[in-house]
This record gives structure tokens, C-alpha cells and sequence, in this order.
């Protein structure tokens, strides 16, 4: 009837089928409670514009602003950036140039390893899907569940074989090490859900397609690839979201140049012996959240679609 | 879709072709074999790798010529898997049975000791039987509290409401930091001289609040921190359940006056429950390997060791590889044997269904 004129649908939202509709109301209830939710990582992106007296101070500090003689001054702090700039360069105690702290380079690597790896698992995975797909094996379901398995083995359980093989192959602290570990890691659930979407695709087109004479690889490019884009971007998520917060293998299995944002952040907190500087840490944490929030928050409407769409299937 | 179409005659198990992927298997593990006792480790594993090379050229070769094209397409992810996941498996198994510390250069075969060492002896046992029931309680509380909240949360956007989808990235975001900065930040708000949690509390007693000084209040702290992140896991994939339900089916309960409990039971559970079992799937398994909240708020102590952790310092920190291997194997066994519970389940509720 009234098509395309309520205000989520002006915003972009995309009506599903189950969902039922809501005011503002819901808006409010929603919002309070997502306000809770969120209210520790809200204190964390506070923390990072305090300097170290004012995360520590009592009664603590949460207001940036007194908002013109509102909020008494015993809850007021007074907003600084150096936490920021001290992320990437420490001023030297004895004076002179400050010194680099390396977290350029960490951030790069994070984003490096993290997308090359979710990337290659999504390509490695989606052609192995497709071939359990459309080409079953003889014994198919046992290599799928095989695969699912090394998913639900405990990280901790092949880290020392793993170590071990690092050292000798000398891939220990090395981009191609760490990067083939992650592929693997995602590998498991990139192969279960991009299969599930190949499952759902009508096989008519392929068959005609196939007919008319093109090729294998021409029917997976052009046809059934353009179909499970959403399915794609919602791999995608899930698996940059897994690792780009690894810790364990990281760090046990990254070099000085290697080394990722987790890991530095663990070592920056516990170096120094004067206690966790909250600031910096604070800091750390929500340049890093920037870049993996935003992917999210793009790939959002793929995401729900594309879990409904691979793992309900009926 | 499979085109078999068999051009190449089998090869017999001896004859010498570059397809014959038995003649490998067998040659492969002859050599890798009898290198692992006869020549040092390092030696022995860059034979055992040339020989699954091998035996995969052998695979690849044989698939090409015989047109498996699934073979084909699913040979890199084999390949990648086996390399990081499942050769290291296999390797960590064989080292169970001997005794071997990564610090040192000797290697010697014990069998079954290790195990025996893990599960009987009267000063290691006690302590790995407690650990495990830490873990299983870390489980059995982070994992409920996951689901409840999760299922919650989802039932609240399971609506279309403006700016919905601001309001979900906020639920989302716990989720996206790194388990150290949580961890570390957990700790911050629970400090007993400048956290908020006591700050609050001591506005109403008046008093000193410690959280992490008992045992209940550490546990608490760690199964509210862990449940806060991972929440919104079980709220994405029930909440993608929750919008696959078609509208029509509510609109015939509506009709029908069916009532709000039985709609739900009758409606809605069978679009989740497969998403619900997989979230709870997945959650045990995360659960169990619980370590890094536990490091970072904790250290283990006020009797909330895990498992996971005890495996670190063992392996790790001692440098005791097989015996961190032994009970690794042990934990892996429960773990697959409660998955396997799980999905029996799940499979007969399908059934029964």
C-alpha cells in the first residue's frame, strides 16, 4: 500500500519478512537499553581524552563539558588529545626528539594480516564450497564435518605442534606464517556457510548456461558468483571480526615486525612497572575498533540477510 | 553435476604412475615412519612434509586426469587445513605419548605415561580435576547468560523501528574489541579503590567493595565480562532466525487467536532452534577455551583456574610439551564427546519434530 514512505525505509532499511513494525517507542526502549549495552566501550572512548590523574580520580570524571555550570566540576575533566599522539611517538624523559613507539607499524600490520587472510580464506573457502557443492566427493558430509571439526577444536590444542613447526620451518615471526595460520582458522566457516548459500542457488540457469556451452569456470563467474555477493560481505564480517582480535597465536607466533595491535596492547599495558596507563590503552582501543566498526556498520544489512539467507535453509 | 568419466584405466597398487595416490599413502608412510626413529626431528619432519607433498601431487594429478573437478576445487582448502590444522593435531597427539620439553633436546617414547601422569597422579589430578570443574562452571554460566541475554536482545530488534540500525551496531560493538583491552578495562572498572562498580556501591553502604576478594565475586566479574562481549554472537544469529520467520504464519496465529506462548513454541522456535543450537554450539566450544579474561582479571586465582589457562602455564610457561599435550587430549576428548551430545540432540528433536 504505502510504499517506501515510513522513515526507515526513506533511511535505506530494507523491510524482512518476519519483522513487524514499531514505533518510536520502541525507538526509546531500544536506545536506553543499547545506551547500557554499549556503556563500557562509551567509557573506554571517554578514558582515552583523560590524562592519567583523571582516569584515576574519585569520584570519576564523566563529563568532557560542565554544560554551562550544569554538571558540578568534581565530574568535569578537561578533554586532551595526547594520548593520541602519544600512541605513535613517546616523549622522551630525558627531553629531546620523541622516540617512535612502533604502533604505525603494528596498526599496518594488523590490517595487513587480518584482511589478507580473511580474503584468502574467502577465496581458497568459496572455490572448495563450490566444489562440495556442485561436485560432491564420494563421502562428502564426512570431509564437511572433518572440516567443521578442526573448528571446534580448542586454539590451544594444535598451538604447541604449531610452534614447533614454526621454529623449524623458521616461518615463526614471519607475514606467511601467521597469515596461513588465519586462513586456516577461517577456512571452517567460510567453506559451511558459503556451501549453504551455493546449496540455495537454482541450479536451471547453470544447467542452461552449461548447455549452451560455457565453461565450468565461466558458469561460477558469472553466474553463480553475482548471486551470493551478500553471502560474501557476511563471511566477511564474521571472519575479520574473529581476526582481527586474535591474541593467542598472535602472540606466541609474531616476530617485532609482525607484531599486531592485541599483542602490543598487552605489552604496552603491562611494560613500565607504573600500572596501566588507561589513557593510552584507552586510546589504543578505539583507533582500533575504528576501522572494523565501520566495515561492520557498512556490511550491516548483508549480514543479517546473509546469515538468514546461509543457515536457514528449509 | 559429477561428470565421472573414468579416461584412466586404475592403476595396481605397484605400478609406478603419477596418479597412483596409493602407491604414495603406502611409500609416504613407510619413509615418514622410519625416519621419525631413525634420523633427528628436524630431519624427520622435512621428510614427513615432502612425503604428504607427494602424496597430494598424487591426489591432484589423479583428480586432473580423471576430471574430479570437486577434488580439484577443494584441494587448496585441504590442503591449507591439513598443513595448519590437522598435520599439528595429529603431531601433538604422537607427542602425548612421549616425553618431550620444548626446552630441551631429548625425546623419549613413554606411551601412555603421560596420560596415566595427568589423570591419576595424586598431585596432578586433584588440581586438573579441579580445573576442569572450573571450566565446566565458566561454561555452563557464561554460556546460559550468553544465550538469555542474546535471545533478549534479539526478540528487541526482532522489530522495525527507526534508526534501528544505529541502535544495533552499539549492541554489536562489544563484540569487535580485542579480549585484552576488555579484559584490562573489566579489571578498571572493578579496581576496589577507583573502579565505578565500588565507587557505586559505596555510595549506597558506605563502604569498601571488593569484588575479586572471593570466589563467587570473581567468577561473577569474569562470567559478566565474558557474557557481555559475546552476547550480541547469539543475538546476530537468533535475530537472523527471528527475521526469517514468514509474516503470514503470525498473521494466521493472529486469526486463530492463538495465544502469545504457544505462537512463539509453535512459530518461531523451529525457524531458531537451529540457529540457537549453533550459537550454543559455538559459545561451549569458545567457553571452553576460556583463558584470557581469566589472565587478565584474575590470574587464576580465588579458585577460577580454568583449564585452558593451567594448559598455557603448562605448556607454555614450564615448557612441559607433552604433558600439556596428555591433557589437552583429554580436554579435546570431552569437548568432542559433548559436541556429539549436542548435535544427537538436536538431530533427534528434528526427528521427533
Amino acid at each position: 500500500m504505502s510504499k517506501a514512505t515510513s522513515i526507515w525505509e526513506k533511511l535505506g532499511f530494507r523491510k524482512a519478512s518476519g519483522v513487524s513494525e514499531a514505533g518510536w517507542g520502541q525507538t526509546l526502549f531500544a536506545g536506553i537499553i543499547s545506551l547500557i549495552y554499549f556503556l563500557p566501550v562509551l567509557l573506554i572512548i571517554i578514558t582515552s581524552f583523560k590524562l592519567q590523574t583523571e582516569a584515576l580520580s574519585i569520584p570519576p570524571k564523566f563529563m568532557p563539558t560542565n554544560l554551562f555550570g550544569l554538571i558540578p566540576d568534581a565530574y568535569v575533566f578537561s578533554p586532551t588529545l595526547e594520548n593520541y599522539t602519544s600512541v605513535f611517538s613517546r616523549a622522551m624523559t630525558s627531553g629531546g626528539v620523541a622516540e617512535n613507539t612502533g604502533f604505525d607499524r603494528y596498526f599496518f600490520n594488523s590490517i595487513m594480516i587480518a584482511s589478507v587472510s580473511v580474503l584468502l580464506a574467502l577465496v581458497i573457502g568459496t572455490l572448495a564450497a563450490f566444489g562440495f557443492s556442485r561436485y560432491p566427493l564420494k563421502g562428502n558430509d564426512t570431509y564437511l564435518f572433518v572440516i567443521l571439526t578442526t573448528r571446534m577444536l580448542p586454539a590451544i590444542v594444535v598451538i604447541i605442534p604449531i610452534i614447533l613447526m614454526f621454529r623449524v620451518t623458521g616461518l615463526s615471526g614471519s607475514y606467511l606464517g601467521i597469515i596461513m595460520l588465519y586462513t586456516a582458522f577461517n577456512l571452517p566457516f567460510t567453506i559451511w556457510m558459503m556451501k549453504s548459500f551455493f546449496d540455495e542457488l537454482s541450479l536451471d540457469v547453470e544447467d542452461a548456461a552449461r548447455l549452451d556451452g560455457s565453461s565450468g569456470l565461466k558458469v561460477f563467474f558469472k553466474i553463480c558468483l553475482p548471486q551470493v555477493l551478500a553471502g560474501l560481505a557476511a563471511t566477511f564480517v564474521f571472519g575479520l571480526i574473529l581476526t582481527w582480535n586474535e591474541f593467542l597465536f598472535a602472540l606466541l607466533l609474531t616476530g617485532i615486525d609482525t607484531r599486531t595491535v592485541p599483542v602490543a596492547m598487552s605489552q604496552a599495558v603491562a611494560g613500565g612497572g607504573i600500572g596501566v596507563l588507561w589513557g593510552l590503552l584507552a586510546a589504543i582501543e578505539t583507533l582500533f575498533l575504528i576501522p572494523v566498526f565501520f566495515v561492520t556498520f557498512f556490511l550491516q544489512d548483508h549480514l543479517l540477510r546473509g546469515v538468514t539467507f546461509g543457515t536457514v535453509k528449509r | 553435476m559429477s561428470a565421472i568419466t573414468p579416461t584412466t584405466p586404475v592403476p595396481g597398487l605397484f605400478e609406478i604412475q603419477a596418479h597412483n595416490w596409493k602407491l604414495a599413502i603406502l611409500v609416504g608412510l613407510i619413509v615418514s615412519v622410519l625416519s621419525m626413529f631413525a634420523l633427528p626431528p628436524e630431519a624427520a619432519f622435512w621428510i614427513t612434509g615432502a612425503m604428504a607433498a607427494m602424496v597430494a601431487a598424487a591426489f591432484v594429478v589423479n583428480a586432473y586426469r580423471r576430471h574430479y573437478y570437486g577434488g580439484l576445487l577443494v584441494a587448496p582448502a585441504i590442503a591449507v587445513l591439513f598443513v595448519m590444522n590437522i598435520f599439528p593435531l595429529l603431531w601433538s597427539l604422537g607427542l602425548s605419548f612421549f616425553a618431550y620439553q620444548s626446552n630441551q633436546q631429548t625425546i623419549r617414547f613413554v606411551g601412555l605415561t603421560n596420560y596415566t601422569k595427568v589423570l591419576t597422579d595424586s598431585l596432578k589430578a586433584p588440581e586438573n580435576w579441579a580445573n576442569l570443574t572450573n571450566t565446566a562452571m565458566f561454561v555452563v554460566l557464561t554460556v546460559t547468560a550468553q544465550m538469555i541475554v542474546g535471545f533478549l536482545l534479539a526478540l528487541m530488534f526482532a522489530k522495525q523501528f527507526p534508526l534501528r540500525k544505529y541502535l544495533l551496531i552499539l549492541v554489536l560493538t562489544p563484540m569487535m574489541l580485542s579480549v585484552v583491552a576488555a579484559g584490562v578495562f573489566f579489571s578498571y572498572y572493578y579496581d576496589p579503590t577507583f573502579g565505578l562498580l565500588s565507587y557505586f556501591i559505596r555510595l549506597f553502604t558506605g563502604e569498601q567493595f571488593i569484588l575479586m576478594d572471593n570466589k563467587a565475586g570473581a567468577v561473577a566479574g569474569i562470567v559478566f565480562a565474558d557474557a557481555w562481549m559475546w552476547s550480541p554472537f547469539v543475538m546476530l544469529l537468533v535475530l537472523a532466525g527471528l527475521v526469517s520467520v514468514p509474516k503470514y504464519l503470525y498473521e494466521a496465529a493472529a486469526i486463530d487467536r492463538v495465544s502469545g506462548w504457544r505462537r512463539f513454541w509453535s512459530i518461531t522456535f523451529p525457524y531458531i532452534r537451529g540457529l540457537l543450537m549453533l550459537a550454543l554450539l559455538f559459545r561451549t566450544i569458545e567457553a571452553f577455551k576460556m583463558a584470557d579474561l581469566v589472565i587478565l582479571l584474575t590470574k587464576g586465582g580465588n579458585g577460577t583456574m580454568t583449564i585452558s589457562y593451567h594448559l598455557i602455564r603448562i605448556a607454555n610457561e614450564q615448557n612441559k610439551t607433552s604433558e600439556g599435550a596428555a591433557i589437552s587430549y583429554v580436554m579435546l576428548f570431552i569437548v568432542i564427546v559433548l559436541t556429539n551430545l549436542y548435535l544427537y540432540i538436536a538431530n533427534r528433536r528434528t526427528e521427533g519434530a
